[in-house]
């Protein structure tokens, strides 16, 4: 990977636990272990379950909302402080400094992620007793989240480089909303008729599907993942990505920075 | 002292004063009487509209759904409530946003379906609530059988109990009793011999701790009214031997028809009264008592929501 794209992923990763983002880990902690601890003696025969969904379900908000509001000030923050003119005046692309921006987010919430899930593992130990063969497709649950922040990271991203920071963070979590109603969008196209079809179906591929990447029921109750949908979700979530990323380039490129 | 020193130690003690103080008061306001009317209710109830509030975390949010069953069910149970309104509509939206989790369709049912005091009384309910869960889990052998104790032991429906149970035993992995008590269920239905293989199955495929207690409890109950019908029996042969009724027990043991006082599972001998009924000695020890508790005793709630559980 070219090295000015890697110093700038580097330098965001930095940034991001200097403004100790990570501190997320400890709250994730106490919410876990209190689950893990207290549901035992509320619920009947669930605590494993709460573990898995409890447990996903917070990396991957955690995750969402770290991504959203890092995101949101990753270009808009550098130009606020004047900090972008000292890195463009410098032998660095535009294009670079947004793909350095997005793999140093990313990277951010891939390690927050690995520590999390050592969290969700240890408490699904300490509820158990012991691993079984089916807690392996947490694992892939673990990935589909992480897929899930690449999208966020892009669009994030995007609407930072062109919109203010409050904007941008309603409209990243505007789509994230929309995203998980997906489903419900291809299935009003398929009621409609004529241009309408069309146009819902065109609205449909262009926002983000979150939907197909939340696998966090169905591994709860130990049930596999088939490795075509692992196969898809991949191809899928990392060409989106890219093409949020594409359209953040596009415009970031074209802004006027004077 | 520095000013520093001064400040600090000034706003630890003004920090631990009003945490003390604020924790005092909310406990007075807790002891106010709430003027909230009745608290039986649900202000979402539809499970569609809530599965697509979740936002996709819908796992999650049923984990919680059920925890407010058990904890709904368990607080109206040990207030003695009349109705369980809300119960059938929270064990929907539970299971509407997990249609795989068993444990809702096998606790719940056990909650909807008794009689009170160890239920709701809502048997068609629970049946509901079971072939829901079947639709969406046709593999779980242990629905099957659910569907077949609601019938046999809350509707005493033997054809559909039976039906459930031979269905249940064509599922793969099927425990093989289903298949032993479809074909059994003509012939013994409605006798002890019937409930003593449900409740036998029930102890032998839970590995839950409560589960297995609950089901020694009800085979505890079967044991006692066995007990109950044979020892009525030898007063009858006593009385159309003697023309007339004993006293006690010693009586029939003098007379050959018992080798010894017999005792009851908590280790108590039974009692004969008067009339020629025989009893237990402390019904309460005895949950699910159908037979040999005095005339008109209600049972009192059972001490802990597990023991519900078949």
């Amino acid at each position: 990977m070219n090295t000015r794209i890697v110093h700038i992923a580097s330098n965001t990763f930095r940034e991001a636990v200097r403004d100790r983002v990570l501190y997320n880990l400890i709250a994730f902690a106490v919410l876990l272990s209190g689950a893990a601890i207290l549901v035992g003696q509320i619920s009947i025969e669930i605590e494993k379950l709460v573990v898995i969904n409890l447990g996903l379900t917070a990396v991957s908000l955690f995750g969402v909302v770290i991504a959203i509001f890092i995101g949101i000030g990753l270009v808009s923050k550098e130009i606020e402080k004047r900090t972008l003119y000292t890195v463009l005046s410098r032998p660095v692309r535009r294009w670079e400094f947004i793909v350095g921006k997005f793999f140093g987010l990313a990277g951010t919430l891939v390690v927050n992620t690995f520590f999390m899930a050592i969290g969700v593992f240890g408490a699904l130990l300490y509820v158990a007793h012991k691993f079984q063969a089916p807690d392996s497709w947490v694992l892939v649950a673990l990935y589909f989240i992480i897929l899930q922040f690449f999208m966020i990271c892009s669009l994030a991203l995007l609407f930072s480089s062109f919109s203010s920071p409050l904007l941008s963070a309603v409209f990243a979590f505007s789509l994230f909303v929309i995203g998980s109603f997906s489903d419900d969008l291809r299935g009003f196209a398929q009621m409609a008729t004529g241009a309408t079809r069309w146009l819902v179906t065109g609205v449909s591929y262009l926002l983000p599907n979150f939907s197909a990447l939340n696998v966090i029921g169905s591994v709860a109750h130990g049930q596999p993942v088939a490795g075509q949908l692992i196969a898809y979700n991949t191809a899928y979530s990392l060409l989106y990505s890219a093409m949020v990323l594409s359209g953040a380039i596009l415009i970031f490129q074209r802004r006027n920075l004077k | 002292m520095s000013h520093t020193r001064q400040v600090t130690l000034a706003a630890s003690l003004l920090l631990g004063a009003c945490l003390l103080g604020s924790a005092f008061f909310l406990s007075l306001a807790e002891q106010v009487p709430a003027n909230a009317g009745d608290p039986d209710v649900i202000y979402l109830r539809s499970p569609r509209l809530i599965k697509r509030l979740s936002l996709g975390y819908d796992g999650l949010l049923a984990d919680i759904y059920w925890t407010r069953v058990v904890q709904y069910f368990g607080a109206r149970h040990a207030a003695h409530a009349s109705h369980y309104r809300q119960l059938a509509p929270l064990l929907a939206i539970t299971t509407t946003l997990d249609p795989h989790l068993v444990v809702a369709y096998q606790f719940g049912a056990n909650f909807l379906s008794p009689e009170p005091p160890y239920g709701a009384g809502m048997a068609d309910d629970a049946v509901k609530l079971v072939e829901f869960g079947i639709q969406n889990n046709p593999d779980e052998w242990k629905l099957y059988y659910e569907l077949g104790f609601i019938y046999y032991v809350d509707m005493k429906d033997y054809r559909r109990a039976a039906e459930a149970f031979a269905r249940g035993s064509q599922i793969p992995n099927a425990h093989p009793l289903l298949k032993v008590m479809a074909a059994q269920m003509a012939q013994h239905a409605g006798d002890t011999q019937m409930g003593r293989a449900l409740w036998t199955t029930t102890y032998q495929t839970s590995e839950d701790k409560q589960i297995r207690a609950n089901a020694l409890a009800h085979l505890r109950a079967l044991r006692v009214a066995d007990d109950v019908t044979a020892l009525e029996d030898l007063v009858a042969q006593y009385g159309q031997k003697t023309g007339q009724l004993p006293k006690n027990l010693a009586d029939m043991v003098a007379a050959h028809l018992l080798q010894g006082i017999p005792l009851d599972p908590t280790g108590r001998p039974y009692k004969l009264t008067l009339s020629g009924r025989i009893e237990v000695e402390a019904p309460d020890d005895i949950p699910f008592l159908e037979k040999g508790a005095p005339p008109g005793y209600k049972p009192p709630p059972p001490k802990n929501l597990e023991s519900l559980a078949r």
